[in-house]
């Protein structure tokens, strides 16, 4: 049995809003694995988002229970057990790449050494070696997104947090940044908890794909992938891919349908 | 046959002086219009005087002669722009900065100079102390609920109350507490320029995004933290802009501090004593000054904008 690294407890999160209270997370129970690759999919609106950012104690739950490394949100946030990736790179505009990375490790009071050969470290660990000097604005999307992940890495915390960091992105962009996450997981052997809305790209990367639905949001459906961990881009054409997708296809229909 | 033969590349000495000249042609074509219509006015406003004084000598003028007079009036109600920029010249570059008296070398009140440098004194040491009681109550305001709620309206209600009412009032008190010389106009001109910094700053301090911030939440990072590496940081486009606003401002302050004094030295001083004496010339070129020194120092910080936002990367 290994053992879980996140683990949540019948989680409720209801935000009161002018139109009256919103129930953005009900009920929501789950255990993340030391190693897992979790996708996080469903309609906007279904929590997703949010469960993250209660798992990084951005958000506080109304009710319920989530561990972190055993601790509770905030404590592992003070162990740095989690670095978080936003939806946009979200680079300070006037800092160098390098710099940006170096922001956390000054704040967590790194040595400047320290700093240089973190940065270095993890520059090189998402191919951006030799961009370091530039400005965000000097580097494409797709580029500063991996630059927001070096950041993400640079403190070296085992829990990685990405909150749909390549959904700005075209579909090019996109496919190749899968691959390289997959082999940073692989050579890092991070825990990756990771919001999406793209079922080919939950499939693809995920050991686990969470499905959850809207209003109130809570899991729909927890899905075991039975693939390779070692994943070539044309696996998305194997019949294995393919059912695994349509079953998360179908769960998202499901979650809909006293909807509409 | 090819296109790209044809054209010989154009030399860069040629391209710069083209645009240098579509740079500067609008202004000169608004100036050339500008002195135009301040040449009508001043023959229109200074005839009726020529006119006065001819029938009094009882002597028939021409019109050529009417006109020549408009603009060499001694104390015209509008002076000509040349008379303006011979007295500005005769005043700067016509007398020396400092003269001999008894032996020793003291300022020349003559020189504009002289008045200019009065004004411009206290004008800066206002402008620094606006500009870091701006930047303090700005960042109280957005750290404190307490300050948040409770100093913008002061701070509002301070500038609707009339410069020219209190200044009196604070050259008076201070005097009484014996602070003199450049402190109490210095202060005026702080009164004027705080303002524009607090409004830019509270701005700017709060210009960060929820994902900005929510960024260093994640590192746990404390609120001096915040301020330090994110708010002003993000806040610096915005301070240039009030910095701007606030060091015109405060050479304003400087002149009014000067008026209901009675100062003897200073633009404001210039523009008192002509008024007195009728001397029209004398109150524009004073005017002049003032406005040179304002637009020197906008631009000194516009240079100072420009070099620093190029090295923070934000100039684009």
């Amino acid at each position: 049995m290994p053992e879980a690294v996140i683990s949540a407890d019948a989680l409720d999160l209801t935000f009161q809003t002018n139109d009256g209270p919103v129930q953005a997370l009900s009920d929501v129970s789950l255990d993340i694995n030391k190693g897992d690759f979790v996708s996080f999919i469903g309609p906007s609106g279904c929590g997703k988002t949010t469960f993250l950012r209660v798992i990084a104690a951005l958000e506080q739950p109304t009710g319920g229970e989530v561990t972190v490394n055993g601790m509770t949100p905030d404590e592992a946030r003070r162990a740095r057990a989690y670095g978080y990736v936003f939806q946009a790179a979200g680079l300070y505009p006037w800092r160098t790449i390098e710099k940006n990375i170096k922001l956390p490790l000054e704040i967590m009071g790194f040595d400047r050494t320290e700093q240089e050969r973190r940065a270095n470290n993890v520059l090189q660990l998402v191919d951006l070696e030799g961009f370091g000097k530039k400005f965000p604005w000097q580097l494409s999307g797709g580029m500063q997104q991996r630059a927001s992940i070096a950041r993400a890495l640079a403190f070296d915390a085992d829990i990685l947090l990405m909150d749909e960091p390549f959904g700005a992105l075209d579909e090019i962009v996109r496919d190749r940044l899968n691959e390289e996450l997959l082999k940073l997981w692989a050579r890092t052997e991070k825990t990756i908890g990771f919001v999406t809305h793209s079922i080919p790209e939950a499939v693809y990367l995920s050991t686990k794909i969470v499905v959850m639905s809207p209003r109130p949001g809570r899991i729909t459906d927890v899905i075991e992938s039975d693939l390779p961990r070692d994943r070539p881009l044309d696996i998305r054409d194997t019949p294995e891919f393919l059912a695994l997708a349509h079953r998360v296809r179908e769960g998202l229909r499901e979650g809909h349908a006293y909807d509409e | 046959m090819s296109i790209a033969a044809d054209q010989t590349p154009p030399c860069a000495f040629c391209m710069a002086m083209r645009r240098i000249s579509m740079a500067i042609l609008p202004v000169l074509v608004v100036v050339g219009v500008i002195v135009a219509i301040w040449y009508a006015a001043a023959y229109g406003m200074n005839r009726v005087s020529t006119l006065d004084t001819a029938e009094r000598r009882g002597i028939e003028i021409s019109a050529a002669e009417v006109f020549a007079d408009t603009m060499a009036q001694e104390r015209p109600r509008l002076p000509a722009p040349h008379q303006v920029v011979a007295e500005l010249w005769n005043t700067t570059a016509g007398e020396p900065i400092l003269r001999e008296r008894r032996g020793e070398y003291q300022p020349n009140p003559r020189s504009l100079f002289f008045h200019a440098y009065q004004t411009l004194a206290p004008t800066l040491l206002g402008f620094v102390i606006g500009t870091l009681a701006g930047l303090l109550l700005a960042i109280g305001i957005v750290h404190n609920r307490a300050m948040d709620m409770s100093v913008m309206p002061w701070a509002i209600a301070s500038q609707t109350i009339p410069i020219l009412a209190i200044a009196p009032i604070v050259i008076v008190v201070l005097n009484a507490v014996g602070l003199t010389g450049v402190v109490p106009k210095s202060l005026i001109s702080a009164y004027l320029s705080f303002f524009p910094v607090v409004v830019g700053m509270v701005k700017g301090l709060r210009s960060p995004g929820a994902m900005d911030l929510d960024l260093l939440r994640t590192y746990s990072a404390s609120r001096s933290e915040t301020l330090v590496k994110l708010r002003l940081p993000a806040s610096i486009p915005f301070l240039f802009a009030s910095l701007k606003v606030a060091i015109a401002a405060a050479l304003v302050g400087t002149i009014v501090a000067e008026l209901p004094t009675g100062a003897r030295f200073g633009l404001g001083a210039r523009l008192l004593t002509g008024s007195y004496y009728g001397q029209t010339i004398q109150i524009w070129s004073a005017l002049f000054m003032a406005a040179i020194c304002a637009a020197c120092l906008v631009a000194l910080l516009g240079l100072i904008e420009r070099t620093t936002l190029r090295r923070m990367g934000l100039d684009r």
